[in-house]
């Protein structure tokens, strides 16, 4: 029998392996033709025009669609742009340049390679525009940016008067880079029209969204579009919108009359999908003598495109975090000649927490306090600005147990007080945080006539797991074995569900799998009840049960097996489709998730290298639903976190606003070697306000806080305080 | 990728006869070449297949050197017993660079072909670089500069030497048999490679019509007492932001003679006479490294974003001279 929470490896691991699983730009779809876009190599400015010529006639290839020729979308190819993931995109519906590796035309031919050589024999003219590249000097005119339902500014109590009553005072400026996602796979769509109807093989996390961007853009019903995803090969939030190469991809495809598969190289990664922007973080904490805070300011300013805004909300931590009668948060933007950033991995909390848990760290050392004991001092009983209690709350004992695994109470907290060999060891820690996100889906459950469950939904796998807890949560339902269920997904066809971001799907989706389960289960009832020859011919649903795939009596041994009562039925499948919205009285409560993160940093002394010995991670993230799975989401978060930390940075050529930079062995994430021990644990404390299993969702979760523990490690081991990300060897050379 | 030839020639002779056509290439691990054709930054019309020649032996050779042939890979290189014993930091300074995957694949001679991983030359987005573009002038000069070189550049070129084998190379005085069309001829390893001059797009004094055969190391007395140490933003996977090759001969705490040579910071892996001098006759201490290091690095010229690789680098020669001394530890 299967079990909320049980270990189970992914079901979808054994066809991942042997290859069978197959991603959005393996599908052998007849007649192929393959398209290459063409990027700007510009910051700003115009396109004079284009030679197309040589390209055009470059072996192999059906066409060079351009700003010149490309087909006219409604609106200027903006009928689909609603704030905040509706994004601004470059259609070839003008000649202008927004920031440099913009697409400006696609190259269509019958193979990848013939392509790619016409690709590179586009010229292009340009009228050359400076890009605004000056962050800093964008400050004065920035704009406020509201991201979702937060405004730009959220603030309560006086500020003022709360810095008065501050005995002690931390204010700094903490900074993180730009940052580019680059899962494995890369954005890649295969566009396929039939008459007015159109497939899209497409690399998502939110086949429903692509398809009504899709449709708006052309402006053609929505059920005039399919959308297939059954494997996402990474997502990270850069596959959450609908970005340019998907319709560029079904233009060419109406263009050239034929399927068209286009893939980004990998430099187009780095732009043309989004990324994390550059932010840059007052803050400033003051506290009594005791540590108890009396006003905390978090001003944010973060960077957008000239085209779109995109808030990097990192102020969302100091929002929620501590207790403290005055708090004054800040959002602002500071448009650059650079492509619109997006989601990436707990967008505002892993950079929001970089900044407050180093600035938090600061305080203690100030204060003269273990860090913990600063946070525990402040301890949010309940939300403090919105003075909502939280749904459940269990960060206090995820501070206790972290310290306990870690070991934390045998620190000397001075600075350099622990060496070995050419290394100084630090320790640091640091509180991690994410909101409780839930969205509406829908869920399909059928009993087959071959003895088998289907469960289907129409949401996305990015690696995650969402195969593994669908199954799990149908078995665990209807109390069968996981090896009897078989999970769907990715067809926009199906029952819909929400994006596959904000951490959400498996606190959104699982209980639609409970609701249909149980729902099909009583179809199978129903049709027992109904059936003369059934053994529970005439029975109330109320007194039957299933149980390892057979209808029983409550109470009773023997039973039905439903593939016979199927059989006996026209042997087609029952089931049913149900679907399941948030808590009806979710709004009076503060929803997040929390943690407590340590680490061990070694550095070399002389030579500067920082390298991560340990992370230990205690999360309270309601149920976990699959404790490998979910360990596993966990762990790759601080592993971004080490990235965050000291490694990841997209580097910008001042001169043409190119990220140099743009390839795998440049653009630095963190190899193995470059990671040591990563314990996780969760508390398992069931969340039930939230959600009927009692699970909130851990996507993002582990990126947080990690990369302020191990800055605070870093200055725990050399003394050296380093508020801006990533920490170099150059930063800590002696 | 351009269209182009593909050839296999049977032995070294016709191999270089095949290069007779401007812009032949020879192709051997392709890791390089590869990713470069792909990038649009080489464009060979035609690729010489050499990778099935008989270079991939590694021997002995009379008076106690060894002959590490061209198309040996650097994985076999690494792991070769006769190279683990007579030239550790030659090993560590391969295990140092690449990944297993690329090691397995990339060959001697192709290791010391390798291109500048310099931004401005690998993306042909950029208009400026000299390397690739003669006359275009130089992007990295005013631009993100962090990798760059800062010693023996040029107004023309700021370009890095990317390999970390070829560091290990020139300390231990390597030289590099080639053969050409008249026959074949050895060239020392401080002379193989160029800085940039006026002339950034040659990378190296070997002529077009020559195919390396071998990479010889002479029987030396550094076995005991090497060490290869390189600093990096990462733990694998990144080239050098500094590192250093270093070897004593050290009598009873005197030294007797020393070799460094540097990556990271030169067109060319930067081989310190200057130190090496400096350091004959001198006690084995902390102290004489620091003068060493000091003379190495004297008329280095940062730029805009690597000023810190002149203490980086400074730091990295004390550390892999007391390494050195202490019997050559991994770093």
């Amino acid at each position: 029998m299967t079990a909320i929470g049980d270990p189970i490896t992914r079901v979808d691991g054994h066809a991942k392996v042997t290859g069978k699983a197959k991603y959005a730009a393996e599908f052998a779809v007849p007649h192929l033709t393959y398209a290459v876009m063409v990027t700007s190599t510009i910051g700003s400015g115009r396109i004079l025009s284009m030679g197309t010529s040589d390209a055009q006639h470059a072996p192999g290839v059906l066409t060079v669609m351009t700003p010149a020729n490309a087909p006219k979308l409604p609106q200027g190819g903006k009928a689909a742009v609603h704030p905040p993931a509706g994004r601004v995109l470059s259609l070839l519906q003008d000649n202008l340049v927004h920031y440099n590796n913009q697409p400006i035309a696609v190259v269509v031919a019958e193979t990848l390679n013939q392509a790619l050589y016409a690709s590179s024999l586009v010229t292009v003219r340009y009228q050359r525009e400076n890009p605004h590249l000056n962050f800093e000097g964008g400050f004065a005119t920035a704009h406020p940016g509201s991201h979702g339902k937060d405004p730009a500014d959220k603030s309560i109590g006086n500020l003022e008067q709360g810095m008065a009553e501050g005995e002690v005072k931390v204010d700094q400026v903490y900074t993180t880079p730009l940052e580019n996602h680059n899962p494995m796979e890369p954005h890649v769509t295969i566009a396929e029209w039939e008459g007015e109807k159109l497939t899209l093989h497409d690399a998502t996390q939110y086949i429903s969204g692509v398809k009504q961007t899709v449709a708006k853009s052309f402006g053609i019903p929505d059920e005039n579009v399919r959308v297939l995803c059954p494997y996402t090969g990474g997502g990270f939030g850069c596959k959450g919108s609908t970005w340019s190469h998907v319709l560029l991809a079904a233009m060419a495809a109406k263009v050239v009359q034929r399927p068209v598969k286009l893939v980004l190289e990998r430099p187009q990664m780095f732009g043309p999908v989004g990324g994390r922007p550059r932010t840059h973080q007052h803050v400033v904490l003051a506290a009594k003598r005791d540590g108890t805070l009396t006003a905390m300011q978090h001003d944010v300013h973060s960077h957008t495109s000239e085209i779109e805004d995109f808030t990097e909300p990192s102020s969302s931590v100091t929002r929620t975090l501590y207790a403290c009668p005055a708090i004054k948060t800040s959002q602002r933007l500071v448009p650059l000649s650079l492509a619109t950033p997006t989601f990436q991995r707990a967008p505002g909390e892993s950079t929001g927490t970089f900044a407050l848990e180093i600035a938090m760290d600061e305080l203690a050392y100030k204060l003269n306090m273990d860090p913990i004991q600063l946070r525990l001092k402040n301890y949010a009983e309940k939300d403090p600005i919105e003075n909502k209690p939280f749904s459940s709350k269990h960060l206090r004992e995820c501070y206790e147990q972290g310290a306990a695994r870690f070991g934390w109470a045998k620190r000397n907290p001075a600075p350099r007080s622990m060496k070995r060999g050419h290394d100084l060891i630090g320790w640091g820690m640091a509180t991690a945080t994410y909101p409780a996100n839930r969205s509406s889906a829908s869920v399909n459950v059928q009993f087959e006539p071959n003895g088998r469950v289907t469960v289907t939904c129409g949401s996305q796998d990015l690696g995650t797991g969402t195969y593994t807890i669908m199954a799990q949560v149908a078995a665990a339902t209807l109390k069968l074995p996981i090896e009897l269920v078989n999970a769907e997904l990715g067809d926009s066809a199906m029952p819909k569900s929400p994006v596959s971001g904000g951490s959400q799907t498996a606190a959104s989706v699982t209980p639609a799998v409970q609701a249909a389960a149980k729902q099909a289960q009583l179809a199978l009832f129903a049709l027992a009840a109904a059936d003369k020859d059934s053994l529970f011919h005439e029975v109330a649903p109320q007194d039957l049960d299933f149980e390892n795939g057979k209808v029983v009596r409550k109470g009773k041994s023997g039973g039905e097996d439903f593939k016979e009562l199927l059989a006996r039925n026209g042997n087609k499948p029952i089931g049913a489709t149900a679907s399941a919205e948030p808590e009806q009285d979710s709004e009076q409560y503060s929803k997040h998730s929390f943690g407590a993160v340590f680490a061990e940093v070694s550095v070399d002394e002389s030579l500067g290298m920082p390298h991560v010995q340990r992370v230990v991670g205690v999360y309270d993230v309601g149920t976990l639903l699959n404790e490998k799975t979910g360990k596993s989401q966990l762990i790759g978060g601080i592993v971004w976190g080490v990235s965050l930390a000291l490694h990841e940075e997209a580097h910008i050529d001042n001169a043409s606003g190119r990220i140099v930079n743009n390839n795998l062995a440049e653009y630095h994430v963190p190899v193995n070697a470059d990671i040591g021990e990563i314990e996780v644990f969760a508390l398992n404390f069931p969340d039930t306000k939230f959600n009927p299993l009692g699970a909130r969702g851990i996507g993002e979760i582990g990126i947080t806080g990690a990369g302020a523990a191990i800055a605070n490690a870093i200055y725990h081991a050399t003394g050296k305080r380093i508020r801006s990300a990533p920490i170099t060897p150059d930063m800590l050379l002696t | 990728m351009q269209p182009f030839e593909y050839q296999r020639p049977q032995n070294a002779q016709e191999a270089v006869n095949g290069v007779d056509a401007a812009h032949a290439k020879f192709l051997a691990g392709g890791t390089n070449l590869i990713d470069l054709m792909k990038q649009q930054v080489e464009l060979p019309t035609r690729l010489i297949d050499i990778k099935r020649l008989e270079l991939a032996k590694i021997e002995e050779m009379p008076g106690g050197g060894l002959r590490l042939g061209a198309l040996a890979t650097n994985a076999d290189t690494a792991g070769h017993t006769l190279v683990r014993q007579r030239y550790p930091m030659l090993a560590q300074a391969i295990l140092a660079g690449a990944s297993p995957q690329l090691r397995n694949m990339a060959t001697n001679g192709g290791n010391l072909l390798q291109r500048t991983r310099c931004y401005y030359f690998y993306d042909p987005a950029y208009e400026h670089c000299n390397k690739r573009k003669p006359g275009s002038g130089c992007a990295a000069i005013e631009g993100f500069n962090r990798i760059h070189a800062i010693l023996g550049t040029s107004t023309a070129c700021i370009a890095t030497h990317p390999s970390d084998m070829c560091v290990a190379l020139a300390a231990l005085g390597a030289r590099v048999r080639v053969q050409g069309k008249g026959g074949e001829r050895v060239i020392e390893f401080a002379d193989f490679h160029r800085l940039p001059g006026r002339t950034p797009e040659i990378d190296t004094n070997l002529r077009a019509d020559e195919l390396i055969l071998s990479i010889d190391l002479p029987a030396g007395p550094y076995a005991a007492h090497s060490a290869y140490v390189k600093v990096r933003d990462r733990a694998s996977y990144a080239f050098a932001l500094v590192s250093a090759a270093a070897a004593l001969e050290l009598d009873n705490g005197t030294i007797r003679s020393a070799r460094l040579a540097l990556g990271g910071v030169a067109h060319k892996p930067w081989r310190s006479d200057r130190a090496e001098a400096m350091l004959a006759g001198k006690p084995a201490s902390q102290q004489s490294y620091v003068v060493a290091a000091n003379a190495a690095l004297e008329g280095a010229k940062p730029f805009e974003h690597n000023a810190f690789k002149v203490e980086m680098a400074k730091a990295t020669i004390v550390r892999a001279f007391s390494l050195a001394a202490a019997g050559g530890d991994k770093a």
